[in-house]
């Protein structure tokens, strides 16, 4: 792990996959959560949590940005002191005070961090179905199954509002992107790219091979909270009739 | 800048009672600003949304802020109150009742016409508009974007927390349009407390402050710099997601050569080299991630200049200092 500078308001936390991704973010959430109930000897590094506004993950990296009154030096320190004893501490990371002991390995990715998973009907008539089969040798109808059957978590968002990178798709669903991205994907599409699935919450170009479509509306400012995927959940693809 | 917010006193004597009408004191936002003609882009900004870039919401806010912070501390808001950003002047505006205003940022010829006269007025002072008082704002003589404050902050209802307009994610209030009337919020607490405000000019060429990137080591050794001896350019493929520079070339390490990064959070300020090698300067309305290396970042203070940066204008870099 890498603690590096962002200007003059954010911290960038490298790490080496989306498995420490999960790891890091958890804890520093789990840690932001709790900081302005701390008592010493975390005062401190508390205040400094508090002052972080945005937790940003992507595919190897966490993005801190703090207010005008954050310390980024102080943060660099808290941060590898919290992601260290995470390390040290709990296999799936999720909560930094935890102290059980594992000798399990982190496979936090496939976890869901929170009870429930999201099911996703979905259409299955997508553009590109054809395509995916012949790129993976499988039939129309084994690309459908091998999609429904996986449970995918998000690993992150970005892209648009309410825009989720699933983790967990089957290997051998793994297909490039298009060489020419579509003007125009339809809200709701169901799509899949190199290891990630996930589902267009509105009108964009996009790139990404078109499995099907799912009528769930996946980001509403009315509603709370307003994005139904967020870092962490778990989601299963459920195939249905038109 | 030391003053964050207006101090909460109560109107004393030295407070002008102008500035304090009964009629600025409704419990509910009325329609108090009339939109006769919006320029070329006229939208509502504050300090903008945080909390939600971990799905997809970028921050967005007004493109220079401090120049919305001084025109509310004018008058006697929270600096993040939510005002306009005129881009490029030629917005014309009738208030309905009477109005506190104040104006910041790109410098316009501006006017108030009261019946049959039309009196100029400058940007940086609290301005008193009685109803039915047209202001009209022409083309800034430089820079970019020219903020608009009224007392008591543009009501228009927030949307995420905010009633910032996020033109790349689509959130948040629409571009003004002719005809509109803006609901403006219960005048603050605060008096009115400056009269005018020293303000600093817009340079003649940009100098940005830039601190090492996270990506710094996907280039070449002499990228950094060339970054920062070389002349750059705003192109016109500039707006409130990004300025697009023209001008030299940035070279990636060999070993990094055709690499793709993966996606990684962005910040205002970030300057990107895609495949191209020419830099891309991110501002207000960045994207959450990005998927180019990030050789620079521009320092805190200096962001707000992007802002102002118009199409042709010179840019250069030079080291940032602690």
């Amino acid at each position: 792990m890498r603690v590096l500078r962002y200007g003059d308001d954010a911290l960038l936390v490298e790490v080496d996959d989306l498995d420490e991704v999960r790891r890091v973010d958890l804890a520093l959430r789990a840690a932001r959560s709790h900081a302005p109930h701390e008592h010493a000897p975390y005062e401190h590094g508390a205040a400094t949590l508090a002052h972080v506004v945005d937790l940003v993950p992507a595919a190897r990296s966490v993005l801190l940005r703090v207010d005008a009154r954050g310390d980024l030096d102080a943060l660099a320190r808290e941060v590898t002191r919290l992601v260290t004893d995470s390390t040290t501490s709990s296999s799936a990371g999720a909560s930094p005070e935890s102290t059980a002991p594992t000798s399990t390995a982190p496979t936090s990715t496939a976890r869901p961090d929170a009870a429930g998973v999201v099911e996703l009907p979905v259409v299955y008539d997508g553009i590109d179905l054809r395509e995916v089969a012949e790129l993976t040798g499988l039939a129309v109808g084994d690309v459908v199954r091998r999609h429904t059957a996986a449970l995918y978590t998000v690993a992150f968002g970005g892209f648009m509002p309410g825009f989720a990178y699933l983790v967990g798709l089957d290997p051998s669903l793994r297909v490039p992107r298009r060489d020419t991205p579509r003007e125009r994907v339809p809200a709701g599409s169901v799509a899949i790219a190199d290891t990630f699935s996930a589902v267009y919450p509105r009108a964009t170009p996009g790139g990404w091979r078109l499995l099907g479509r799912c009528a769930t509306t996946l980001f509403d400012v009315d509603r709370d909270p307003p994005a139904l995927l967020t870092p962490g959940t778990a989601v299963r693809f459920v195939p249905v009739t038109p | 800048m030391t003053a964050t917010t207006p101090t909460p006193t109560t109107p004393s004597a030295t407070t002008p009672s102008a500035t304090t009408p009964s009629a600025t004191t409704p419990t509910a936002p009325v329609g108090a600003l009339e939109v006769l003609a919006p320029g070329l882009l006229t939208l509502v900004q504050d300090d903008g949304r945080p909390g939600w870039a971990h799905v997809g919401v970028g921050r967005a806010g007004a493109a220079d802020l401090g120049a919305l912070h001084l025109a509310n501390r004018l008058v006697g808001n929270d600096e993040g109150a939510a005002g306009l950003e005129v881009l490029l002047g030629g917005l014309q505006v009738r208030a309905r009742r009477p109005l506190t205003v104040a104006l910041a940022g790109a410098p316009a010829p501006t006017t108030v016409r009261r019946g049959s006269l039309v009196v100029p007025v400058g940007p940086h002072a609290p301005l008193e508009l009685a109803a039915g008082d047209v202001l009209t704002l022409g083309t800034p003589v430089r820079g970019l974007r020219t903020y608009l404050a009224v007392r008591g902050g543009v009501a228009v209802p927030p949307v995420l927390g905010s009633r910032s307009s996020d033109r790349l994610a689509g959130l948040g209030p629409e571009p003004l349009t002719a005809g509109e009337v803006l609901p403006v919020g219960p005048a603050p607490a605060g008096g009115i407390v400056v009269d005018v405000a020293p303000v600093r000019p817009v340079p003649d060429v940009a100098v940005l402050p830039v601190w090492p990137g996270p990506h710094v080591a996907w280039f070449g050794p002499h990228a950094l710099s060339t970054l920062r001896t070389s002349s750059y350019r705003v192109t016109p493929a500039t707006d409130r997601t990004a300025l697009r520079l023209g001008g030299t070339t940035l070279r990636r390490a060999p070993e990094h050569e055709g690499r793709e990064l993966a996606p990684v959070g962005l910040v205002r300020g970030a300057v990107q080299v895609p495949a191209d090698g020419l830099p891309v300067v991110f501002g207000a309305d960045h994207p959450v991630t990005g998927g180019y290396p990030v050789l620079a970042v521009v320092a805190g203070g200096a962001v707000d200049l992007l802002a102002q940066l118009r199409p042709g204008d010179p840019v250069r870099f030079a080291p940032a200092r602690r």
